[in-house]
C-alpha cells in the first residue's frame, strides 16, 4: 500500500470520528429547543455534552489539517471551491462554540433563549451541510484542469446532495436523541426515549431514498455493480437492528448501532469515492485523485510517524474523558453551563 | 477594492481578532495552573479562590480563541488555494500536527478542567489545568512553525513545471522545518508576550478592586503581587528575545527593518529614528531626528555596521527577481505602517517594562496596595500588551510583503482564482459583524464577572457554592 492510499484512510477515519462524536453532539444541539422546556432542563442538556463537545469538533479540524497536509491539492480546490458553504459552517460553529460557554454566565431570560437558538442553528446547519460537501465529493462538481472549482454555491445544491444532507442530518438527530436518554434522567429522559422510535422511522425512510439516489445520480452501477457489498448491506443491517432496540427500551445498544451506522456510512462513502478524492464533472480527466492530489512522499513519511504515535495517544486520553464523566445528569446536578 | 485586497482584508481582520484572545490564553493558562499549584501544595483556600476566579476569566476568553481559530485552519484553503497548492507540503504538515498535538490535548482537558472540580482528585484535576497550558503553549509553536516558513524558507527544494517555472516547494528536510532560526526567536517571543498579557489582564482588574476597598482586599493583593512578578519575567523576556529577533531580521528579512525604522537609503554606521516622516510615495524621507549609531549598535552590538535602505534593497530584488517578476516589480512593503506599528509596539512594551518594575519595587517594599496612584494606573495599562501584540503581528506579516513566502511566492500570485470579488465581500461582511457581536458579549462578560469578584463567583450553579463556601472557611 502506498502513503497516499494510507492517509486517504486515515482521513476517512479522522471523518468517521468526527460522525460518530459529533453527531450526537450536534443532535443535542438541534433537540435543545425541544426537549427542554425550561431553563434548568436546558441547561442539563447542554451540559450532557458539556465537558466533550470541544474535543469532538477537533476531530474536524485535524481532518481539515490532514488533508491539507496529505493532499494539499484536495485542501485548495475543496475549500475554495465549497467556500460560501464552508463561510455558512464557520459562523455555524463559532458562534455555536461561544454559545455553550456564555448562555448560563447571565440570568437575563432573553439573553439565555439567544444563545439557545445560536445553539440550535449552529448545530443544525453544520448537521445538514457536511452532508451536501460529502456528496458534491462523490457526485461530482465542476472542476477543471487545472484543479480549479469553476461552479457556483447553486451546482452545489442538487437533488442528489441535498438528500445527502438531509441523511446526515435526520441520523444526528437520531443519536442526539438517543444519547440524551443515556445521559439524562426524568423528564428529559422520558422525552428523548419517547422521540427517538418516530426520529429512527425517519432516518429509516431517508436512508432508503439515499440508497435509490445514489444508484440514479452517480455512477455507482459502473463502480461495484447491482450488489452494493458487505459495508452498505452491514451499514443497513445495524439501523433496522436500532428500531428493535429502541422498541426493547435498551438504548445502549441503539447508540452503539447508529454509531455502527454512521461508521460504515462514512466507511462506504470514501469506499465510493477512492481513488477519487473530488471528482470532476467536466471531464473525469481532471478528477483529483490520491495520487495527483498528494503531498511528496517526504512529507507523507512524515506525517505518518506523527499520526502512528499520536492518535492512539488521543484515542487513549479522549476515551477516559468520557469515562469519567460516564454518570447521567438530572435536574439536582450540579452544572457548569 | 478587488478580490485580493480583499482577502487580504478578511484576513487580518480575522487573525488580529483570534490573537486578540490567543496571548491571553497562553499566559493565564500558565498562571492559573500555578495559583492551583499552590493550592496543591498549601492547601490555602485562598488559591483555589484564585485558580476558580480567573479561571473563569480565562475560559470566557478561551472559548473566543477556539472557535475563531477554526477560521484559521480553513481559510488557507479557501482564500488562499494557489498559496496552499504551492506551498501545502510544508506548510499543511505543521498545521495538522498542530491539531494533532495541541487541539486534541487542550480540548479535552479543558472540558475535564472546567466540569471536574469535584468528580476528580486534586492532583489528576492539577494535571489538567497544566496540560491545557502545555496545549495552548504547543499549538503556538507549530502555528509559529509554519509562519516560520513564510518569513524565512529553510528546509525546502523547489519544483519547476514543465513550462520552467517555479511551480511548487517541497518538504526537504522536516528537521530543518521545525528547528527554522526565525522560529527559535520568535516562539518565546510570543510566549513571553503571552506571559506579560496575563500579569497585566491580572494586574489592572485586581488594582481596580484594590482601589475599591472590596472584601477581597487579600485575595487581590495577593493575585496582584503574583503577576507583578509573572509580569516582570514576562516583559523582561519579551523585550530580551525582542531584541534578538530585530537582529534575526536585519540578517534574513532587510526591508523590514528598513521600514520599521524609516530607513531609506542604507548608511554605515546606521541611524536609529526618534521620528521619520516619508514622502507621500514612501520613497524618500521628508523630516527625521535620529539617534547616530545607535541602530548599528542595536543590530550588530557595534557601533559600526551597514543597515540597508529601503532603495538599495528595492533595486537589489528588482534585479535579483528580474526573471520572474519584471524589472519593475515592487517589493517595498507600506512603509508608514511597519514604522508606526513597531513603535507602537515598543512604546507599549516599554511602557509595560515600567510599570513592572516600580510594582516590584512597591511589592518588595509590602506598599503596592497603599500607592494609589501607582493602581489608578493599571487598569488602563491592561490595553498596553493588547496594543503590543496587534502592532507586533502588523508589522510582522505586513513587513514581508509583497511577499506571502519571503522571496518565494507574492502575495498576488496566492490569492484564490475562483472566488469572486462579491464571494470575499459577503465573508469579510459576515465575519466583521458576527465577531463584532462576539466580542460586546465577550467584553460584557469578562467585565461582570472581574467586577463581581470571587465570593459569589458560583451563584450560578446552587450545588456548587455550598461546597465552594465551605472550602473557602
Amino acid at each position: 500500500m502506498e502513503l497516499q492510499d494510507l492517509w486517504f484512510g486515515l482521513i476517512a477515519i479522522l471523518f468517521i470520528g468526527f460522525f460518530f462524536l459529533e453527531g450526537f453532539d450536534y443532535g443535542v444541539g438541534m433537540l435543545l429547543p425541544f426537549l427542554g422546556k425550561n431553563d434548568r432542563e436546558r441547561r442539563v442538556i447542554i451540559n450532557t455534552i458539556g465537558p466533550v463537545w470541544d474535543a469532538n469538533e477537533v476531530w474536524m479540524i485535524t481532518a481539515g489539517g490532514a488533508i491539507f497536509a496529505a493532499f494539499p491539492q484536495w485542501y485548495a480546490t475543496m475549500f475554495s471551491g465549497f467556500y460560501l458553504a464552508l463561510v455558512f459552517i464557520l459562523l455555524a460553529l463559532i458562534v455555536r462554540g461561544v454559545a455553550f460557554e456564555f448562555r448560563s454566565k447571565d440570568e437575563n431570560p432573553r439573553w439565555r433563549a439567544t444563545w439557545d437558538w445560536a445553539i440550535f442553528f449552529g448545530s443544525a446547519l453544520p448537521a445538514l451541510l457536511w452532508g451536501v460537501a460529502f456528496g458534491n465529493l462523490v457526485k461530482g462538481t465542476p472542476i477543471n484542469a487545472e484543479m480549479t472549482f469553476t461552479g457556483n454555491l447553486l451546482d452545489l445544491l442538487s437533488p442528489y446532495t441535498l438528500i445527502a444532507g438531509a441523511a446526515g442530518f435526520v441520523v444526528f438527530l437520531l443519536q442526539g436523541a438517543i444519547f440524551l436518554s443515556l445521559k439524562t434522567d426524568g423528564v428529559i429522559r422520558r422525552r428523548a426515549e419517547a422521540l427517538a422510535p418516530t426520529l429512527w422511522i425517519v432516518v429509516v425512510a431517508v436512508a432508503a431514498v439515499l440508497a435509490i439516489a445514489n444508484y440514479a445520480y452517480i455512477n455507482i452501477f459502473d463502480k461495484i455493480g447491482v450488489n452494493p457489498g458487505v459495508m452498505p448491506v452491514a451499514s443497513s443491517a445495524a439501523l433496522l437492528a436500532v428500531g428493535y432496540y429502541l422498541r426493547q427500551k435498551q438504548f445502549g445498544w441503539a447508540f452503539a448501532l447508529t454509531g455502527v451506522t454512521i461508521l460504515l456510512s462514512v466507511a462506504t462513502f470514501f469506499w465510493f469515492l477512492y481513488p477519487n478524492v473530488m471528482v470532476s464533472s467536466t471531464n473525469e480527466a481532471f478528477n483529483l485523485t490520491v495520487n495527483n492530489a498528494a503531498a511528496s512522499q517526504k512529507t507523507l513519511e512524515v506525517m505518518t510517524v506523527v499520526a502512528l504515535v499520536f492518535v492512539p495517544i488521543v484515542l487513549i486520553y479522549q476515551g477516559w474523558s468520557y469515562w469519567v464523566f460516564r454518570k447521567r445528569l438530572t435536574a439536582d446536578s450540579s452544572l457548569e453551563y | 477594492m478587488d478580490a485580493l485586497d480583499l482577502a487580504r482584508l478578511q484576513f487580518a481582520v480575522t487573525t488580529v481578532y483570534h490573537f486578540f484572545f490567543v496571548p491571553l490564553t497562553l499566559g493565564l493558562s500558565i498562571l492559573v495552573a500555578i495559583m492551583q499549584t499552590l493550592w496543591y501544595r498549601t492547601n490555602n483556600p485562598v488559591y483555589k479562590q484564585m485558580a476558580k476566579f480567573w479561571g473563569k476569566l480565562f475560559i470566557i476568553n478561551f472559548a473566543l480563541g477556539v472557535v475563531t481559530g477554526l477560521v484559521q485552519e480553513f481559510q488557507f484553503g479557501m482564500n488562499w488555494s494557489e498559496y496552499s497548492r504551492f506551498m501545502g507540503d510544508i506548510f499543511g504538515a505543521p498545521l495538522a500536527i498542530e491539531a494533532l498535538l495541541a487541539f486534541y490535548l487542550e480540548s479535552t482537558f479543558i472540558g475535564v478542567w472546567v466540569f471536574g472540580w469535584d468528580r476528580l482528585p486534586k492532583g489528576v484535576h492539577l494535571a489538567s489545568i497544566w496540560l491545557v497550558a502545555l496545549g495552548s503553549n504547543i499549538s503556538a509553536l507549530w502555528i509559529l512553525i509554519a509562519n516560520s516558513f513564510m518569513q524565512q524558507p529553510v528546509g525546502y527544494r523547489e519544483v519547476v513545471g514543465a513550462d520552467g517555472v517555479l511551480a511548487k516547494v517541497e518538504m526537504d528536510n522536516f528537521l530543518d522545518v521545525v528547528t527554522n532560526p526565525n522560529v527559535l526567536v520568535q516562539f518565546p517571543h510570543v510566549l513571553a508576550a503571552g506571559v506579560a498579557t496575563a500579569a497585566f489582564f491580572v494586574l489592572g482588574i485586581s488594582a481596580w478592586h484594590l482601589l475599591r476597598q472590596t472584601n477581597d482586599r487579600d485575595f487581590f493583593a495577593r493575585s496582584a503581587r503574583i503577576a507583578t512578578v509573572y509580569g516582570l519575567v514576562g516583559i523582561v523576556l519579551v523585550i530580551i528575545v525582542g531584541h534578538s529577533q530585530a537582529q534575526h531580521m536585519v540578517e534574513t528579512q532587510p526591508m523590514k527593518m528598513a521600514a520599521a525604522e524609516g530607513l531609506f537609503e542604507s548608511e554605515d554606521p546606521a541611524s536609529f529614528s526618534l521620528l521619520t516622516i516619508g514622502d507621500w510615495e514612501q520613497r524618500e524621507e521628508v523630516f527625521s531626528i535620529r539617534i547616530p549609531k545607535l541602530l548599528s549598535l542595536l543590530s550588530y552590538n557595534r557601533l559600526e555596521g551597514e543597515v540597508q535602505g529601503i532603495n538599495n534593497l528595492q533595486d537589489q530584488y528588482a534585479a535579483q527577481y528580474a526573471d520572474r517578476y519584471g524589472e519593475d516589480a515592487d517589493y517595498r512593503p507600506p512603509v508608514a505602517v511597519i514604522y508606526w506599528s513597531f513603535r507602537a509596539m515598543v512604546g507599549a512594551g516599554s511602557l509595560m517594562l515600567l510599570l513592572a518594575v516600580v510594582g516590584l519595587y512597591l511589592v518588595l517594599r509590602d506598599e503596592l496596595t497603599r500607592v494609589p496612584r501607582f493602581l489608578k494606573l493599571l487598569p488602563f495599562a491592561i490595553a498596553l500588551p493588547y496594543i503590543a501584540n496587534t502592532a507586533g503581528w502588523i508589522m510582522t506579516e505586513m513587513g514581508r510583503q509583497p511577499w506571502i513566502v519571503f522571496g518565494l511566492q507574492r502575495t498576488e500570485e496566492a490569492v484564490s482564482p475562483n472566488v469572486s470579488t462579491a464571494m470575499v465581500a459577503f465573508s469579510l461582511v459576515a465575519f466583521s459583524v458576527v465577531y463584532g457581536v462576539l466580542m460586546v458579549a465577550d467584553a460584557y462578560l469578562l467585565a461582570k464577572f472581574a467586577r463581581r469578584g470571587p465570593r459569589d463567583d458560583e451563584s450560578d450553579a446552587p450545588g456548587e457554592s455550598v461546597s465552594a463556601l465551605a472550602a473557602a472557611k
